[in-house]
């Protein structure tokens, strides 16, 4: 099982769509493509994860590195797509209470 | 219930590409097992954390090296063991310093890693850590937890 991650400009938004399973494996690859996007200041990420079918604290680091990078360049990080897995996986890490989560199930 | 009915066991390489095949390993068993869908992801969570951590830690990236995955199969549980031959680590001291998020956080200075453990400790129902000659986690996941929960009150699940 591989990653992809597929990325969407449009006028100062950035949508980054990844699909597959993140792990030890595959977070490196992950984390090179965002430290790509994450470059320029004030970008406005949304990383969709609806087709992420797994995840573990792997990713939750790729994803924090991420969040931390955007968050003091002044850009907005929003994460969209979360399956009741990876939501409940946020929840009981306490990262759904620091992260913006779109369509969040409270 | 001292005995495990099956075993079985798994040799992989410390590379991350195999942490997969463990997971596929676990939810072929605990699928066999009759356990739910979330208990057969926190399982592979909690499979995947370990070996992440094995791979990292006690191998230090290397690739010489074998990692046991042990799977005891009971009529009503499921025991895990995860273990290497590789460097130690101060479990005492990774286990305190492994813990969720807090909400008001720094931005500045949160956590990139280090969440492995606190996802093992969550997602079994019991996890035992050993040392000696290298790691050994146990993690344990019970059938129909709900159940044995609901009954908690008359006796205990063990």
């Amino acid at each position: 099982m591989n990653i992809t991650v597929d990325v969407n400009k449009t006028d100062g938004n950035t949508i980054m769509k990844i699909s597959g399973e993140i792990d030890a494996y595959t977070a490196p690859k992950l984390k090179e493509t965002i430290n790509q996007l994450t470059k320029e200041d004030g970008k406005n990420v949304v990383i969709d994860l609806t087709d992420v079918i797994y995840m573990d604290s792997t990713g939750l680091g790729v994803l924090v590195a991420a969040f931390k990078k955007i968050k003091t360049n002044g850009g907005s990080f929003i994460l969209t797509g979360l399956s009741n897995r990876l939501q409940r996986l946020f929840t009981i890490t306490g990262l759904s209470e620091i992260m913006d989560i779109k369509g969040e199930s409270k | 219930m001292n005995q495990p009915v099956d075993v079985v066991e798994v040799k992989l390489p410390p590379k991350p590409e195999f942490v997969g095949v463990a997971r596929l390993t676990t939810s072929g068993i605990a699928n066999r097992m009759g356990f739910s869908y979330e208990a057969i992801e926190d399982m592979k969570i909690a499979v995947s954390e370990a070996i992440t951590n094995a791979i990292q830690h006690a191998y230090k990236q290397e690739e010489n090296g074998t990692i046991n995955l042990h799977f005891h199969i009971y009529s009503k549980k499921l025991e895990i063991i995860v273990s290497d031959k590789g460097e130690s680590f101060d479990v005492a001291e990774v286990r305190g310093k492994t813990r969720p998020y807090h909400q008001d956080e720094s931005i500045e200075f949160m956590r990139e890693g280090g969440l492995g453990l606190f996802l093992i400790e969550t997602l079994m129902d019991e996890v035992e850590f050993h040392q000696e000659d290298g790691v050994s986690v146990q993690m344990t996941k019970f059938l129909e937890r709900e159940q044995v929960e609901m009954d908690a009150e008359a006796f205990s699940p063990k």
